[in-house]
């Protein structure tokens, strides 16, 4: 037995990351692990003020309307926050679509699918902003709840207060989100990561943004769909 | 061999490329159809087995959404061993906290609607008609 060859390749003998990453990248997954929790905590917090509720709102009847539904005049209930989980969906394919480019070290690429990946997290900050306005003003915000529960009792304003509290908070994230992509895209644009020989930062930042499309599939199953 | 940030770079790339890419949108949308098909046939169904038994399935398609955005979008999948179970093992602490919780808020109710009779005959009360937009705050 050579125990020299063990010493230099043993993955935690040192000189080498035993986890096969940079350290920035392991502390993104270390930071996402708790901010799940967080996220945890405040969808966990919701489901158990439901199970100890008589009644609930049904989320069909109060999510049923779109821009111009009153123009055409037919609710819809699922049909708009569909249309933004799809946005989320096809904004964390471009951003894996950068990462792929950043491999490559092709730069125009990397700058293409980012300003793809801005755009997608832009136009679903603008739905949600849409939501939030015509929720306000058929008389819901925080303290203030108009839908009665499912069988026409009286509700609380739980409902409402989780529900402004739980995506106004996926909403920030998608706003920081955005502006970290448009720090990213700058820094492409200006060569940094050219100069640098890697990549490695826009993967950060991916990681980071399919983290908040992961939170809005849960987000969206609690509260629209069940 | 020694790790530098360029040498971590390059080993970085392991796992399907874009063909992986485009196969995972593909599950993502059909697994997000197959829910809203859920979803929708949920409307106007009746409280009971059935809807709870949706509502089960709708989880666990949820849950195959995550799998597939982690372990492929964020690249789990191809990581270590090492750095996949310091990442998941954690999450487990949910299984408690998801089972605890809803436990504890279902027997809240149930205790408060059996000693306080005041309370559950009010939850039992018609919603007062509110006019269209007006925020009765606080």
């Amino acid at each position: 037995m050579d125990t020299t060859v063990t010493t230099t390749t043993g993955s935690w003998k040192g000189g080498r990351s035993p986890f096969n990453v940079e350290y920035g990248k392991l502390m993104m997954w270390y930071f996402l692990m708790s901010d799940a929790f967080t996220f945890g905590a405040f969808l966990i917090a919701y489901g158990t003020t439901r199970f100890a509720t008589n009644g609930w709102p049904n989320p069909n009847e109060v999510f049923d309307k779109y821009p111009l539904s009153d123009v055409f005049g037919k609710p819809m209930p699922l049909v708009f926050v569909s249309i933004m989980t799809f946005i989320l969906i096809i904004s964390s394919v471009t951003m894996v679509l950068a990462v792929h480019e950043g491999h490559n070290m092709n730069r125009k690429g990397v700058a293409k699918y980012l300003v793809l990946t801005i755009i997608g997290g832009l136009a679903f900050l603008s739905c949600q902003a849409w939501e939030w306005t015509h929720l306000y003003h058929e008389g819901a915000w925080w303290g203030s709840n108009p839908f009665p529960n499912a069988d026409g009792t009286l509700s609380t304003t739980n409902f409402t207060n989780f529900f402004f509290t739980i995506t106004g908070f996926h909403g920030f994230h998608v706003f920081s989100g955005v502006i970290i992509n448009i720090i990213m895209l700058t820094m492409v644009l200006k060569g940094t990561f050219d100069r640098r020989g890697h990549y490695l930062m826009v993967e950060k930042a991916g990681l980071y943004w399919h983290f908040v499309d992961l939170v809005w599939v849960f987000v969206f199953t609690c509260f629209y769909l069940i | 061999m020694d790790h530098t940030l360029e040498s971590l770079a390059a080993e970085q790339h392991v796992g399907g490329g874009k063909k992986e890419i485009w196969k995972v949108t593909i599950i993502l949308s059909v697994l997000t159809l197959i829910e809203l098909a859920f979803g929708f046939s949920m409307m106007g169904m009746q409280d009971g087995l059935g809807k709870h038994f949706i509502k089960g399935v709708i989880i666990i398609l949820m849950l195959a959404k995550a799998f597939y955005i982690v372990g492929y979008f964020m690249h789990l999948r191809h990581e270590v061993r090492n750095l996949i179970m310091t990442v998941c093992v954690p999450l487990f602490l949910f299984v408690w906290f998801i089972t605890a919780f809803l436990t504890d808020g279902n027997s809240f109710k149930n205790d408060k609607n059996r000693w306080d009779r005041n309370h559950l005959e009010r939850s039992k009360e018609p919603m007062p008609k509110q006019d269209e937009g007006t925020h009765k705050l606080g």
